[in-house]
C-alpha cells in the first residue's frame, strides 16, 4: 500500500466526513449522544493538518496510518475515537510488519489466491483494523456497530482475490458491501455503545458508526491508485 | 497511600466529584481525565494516561481507576497498554459507580487501606450508600 494512496485516502476521508458530518450527527442523535459527525470531523481536520504538515511529506503508508491513529485517538473522544484510533494504529503496524519481513504474499501458511497487485497489503491492513475494533469494543457483526459495515467489506476483499478482478474492482465491491452492511443495521437492536441503552428502541435507525465506516471504505475505493 | 484516577465524559462532572472527595478525604491523590483534549464531552486515552502518570507519581501504593460510560473504559484500556509495566502493576480498575465508588474508595484510601481493599470499597458502592435512604 503506497504512502500516496494512504495520504490521498486520508484527505478524501476528511473531505467526506466534513461533508457528511451533519448526517452522521443526526444518525447519532437518534440513538446515541448526537456528536459522532462533529467529533469525527474535528478529528479528521486534525488528521488533515498532520498529513499535510511538511514534516510528514516523506512518511510512508505505515507511518501515516500511525500518525492518523494517534491524532484521531487524541482528538475525537468517545468510543469512535478510541476504536478508529486503535484501528488505524493496528493497520499501520500490519503494513509495517509486512514491509519489515518482506512478506509479499499472504502471511499464513494456507494456500490462497493472491489476487491483483496491491490487494494483499490493503486486505491485511483492514483485517488488522477490524480485529482491533472487535477486540477493543468486544463486538461482532450484528451488534449494530461499525463492524456491520467493515466485516462484510473485508470479506469481499478476501473473496475477490480468487475472482480475477482489478484492485479498483475489488475495492468498489468492498465499498458496496459496506453500504449494504450499513443498510442492514437499520432493523438491528444495538448491543454495544450508548445506543444499547435504548434496547429495542434502537431498532429502525441506521447505526452512525457503520455509517462513518462505510464512508471511509467508500473513500478508500474512490482513491485507488490508477494502475 | 492509594490514589484515584477518575475518567468521565465531562470535566465539569469530575471537578464536582473532586470537590466532594476533598470534603471527606482531602489527602488522597486524585487524577482527573474528564472530557476530550478539545474541551468537549467524551473521553481520551492520552488524557487518561497523563492522569495515571501524575497520580501514580504521588501515590506509592497504587491507583484505583473509576469510569463512567462506555468509551471511558476503552480509553483506560488503551492508556494502560501504553503505560509502563510498573504503572500497570500498580493500577486496578473498579466496576463501581464513579460518584459513590470514588467517595467510598477515597475514604478507604485516606485510612491507609491496601489497594485491594480500596477496590473492594469502590466496587461495593453501587447501592450501599443509598440503602438506608431507600429502606
Amino acid at each position: 500500500m503506497s504512502g500516496e494512496w494512504v495520504r490521498t485516502w486520508l484527505r478524501m476521508s476528511a473531505a467526506v466526513v466534513a461533508d457528511q458530518a451533519e448526517w452522521l450527527t443526526g444518525l447519532d442523535a437518534a440513538i446515541g449522544d448526537g456528536d459522532h459527525g462533529i467529533n469525527l470531523d474535528r478529528g479528521f481536520r486534525r488528521v488533515l493538518a498532520t498529513v499535510d504538515d511538511p514534516s510528514a511529506a516523506s512518511l510512508g503508508a505505515a507511518d501515516l496510518l500511525t500518525a492518523a491513529g494517534r491524532t484521531i485517538m487524541g482528538s475525537v473522544g468517545g468510543a469512535s475515537g478510541a476504536l478508529y484510533g486503535r484501528a488505524l494504529l493496528r493497520a499501520g503496524a500490519a503494513i509495517s510488519l509486512r514491509a519489515e519481513t518482506g512478506i509479499s504474499g499472504p502471511a499464513g501458511p494456507e494456500v490462497v489466491a493472491v489476487g491483483p497487485p496491491g490487494l494483499l497489503p490493503v486486505t491485511a491492513a483492514l483485517d488488522a483494523a477490524v480485529d482491533a475494533i472487535a477486540t477493543l469494543g468486544r463486538a461482532q457483526r450484528g451488534d449494530k456497530t461499525m463492524l456491520d459495515a467493515l466485516v462484510p467489506s473485508v470479506e469481499v476483499l478476501h473473496e475477490s482475490a480468487a475472482h480475477g478482478v482489478t484492485l479498483a474492482q475489488a475495492l468498489a465491491a468492498a465499498a458496496a458491501a459496506a453500504a449494504d452492511g450499513l443498510e442492514a443495521t437499520r432493523p438491528l437492536v444495538a448491543r454495544r455503545g450508548r445506543a444499547s441503552y435504548l434496547g429495542e428502541r434502537s431498532a429502525g435507525h441506521l447505526d452512525p458508526g457503520a455509517a462513518s465506516a462505510a464512508l471511509l471504505i467508500r473513500a478508500l475505493a474512490d482513491t485507488v491508485p490508477v494502475e | 497511600m492509594v490514589g484515584l484516577v477518575l475518567v468521565a465524559h465531562s470535566a465539569v462532572l469530575l471537578d464536582g466529584l473532586r470537590a466532594m472527595i476533598a470534603q471527606t478525604a482531602p489527602a488522597v491523590p486524585v487524577g482527573l481525565a474528564g472530557g476530550t483534549g478539545s474541551g468537549t464531552l467524551g473521553t481520551s486515552a492520552p488524557r487518561v494516561l497523563a492522569a495515571l502518570h501524575e497520580t501514580l507519581a504521588i501515590a506509592p501504593s497504587g491507583a484505583v481507576v473509576l469510569v463512567d460510560l462506555g468509551s471511558a473504559m476503552l480509553a483506560v484500556e488503551i492508556a494502560l497498554e501504553e503505560a509502563t509495566e510498573d504503572e500497570r502493576a500498580r493500577t486496578r480498575i473498579s466496576a463501581g459507580p464513579i460518584v459513590e465508588g470514588a467517595i467510598l474508595a477515597a475514604v478507604e484510601a485516606a485510612a491507609g487501606a491496601t489497594i485491594d481493599d480500596v477496590v473492594v470499597a469502590a466496587d461495593s458502592a453501587a447501592l450501599r450508600p443509598k440503602l438506608p435512604g431507600l429502606a
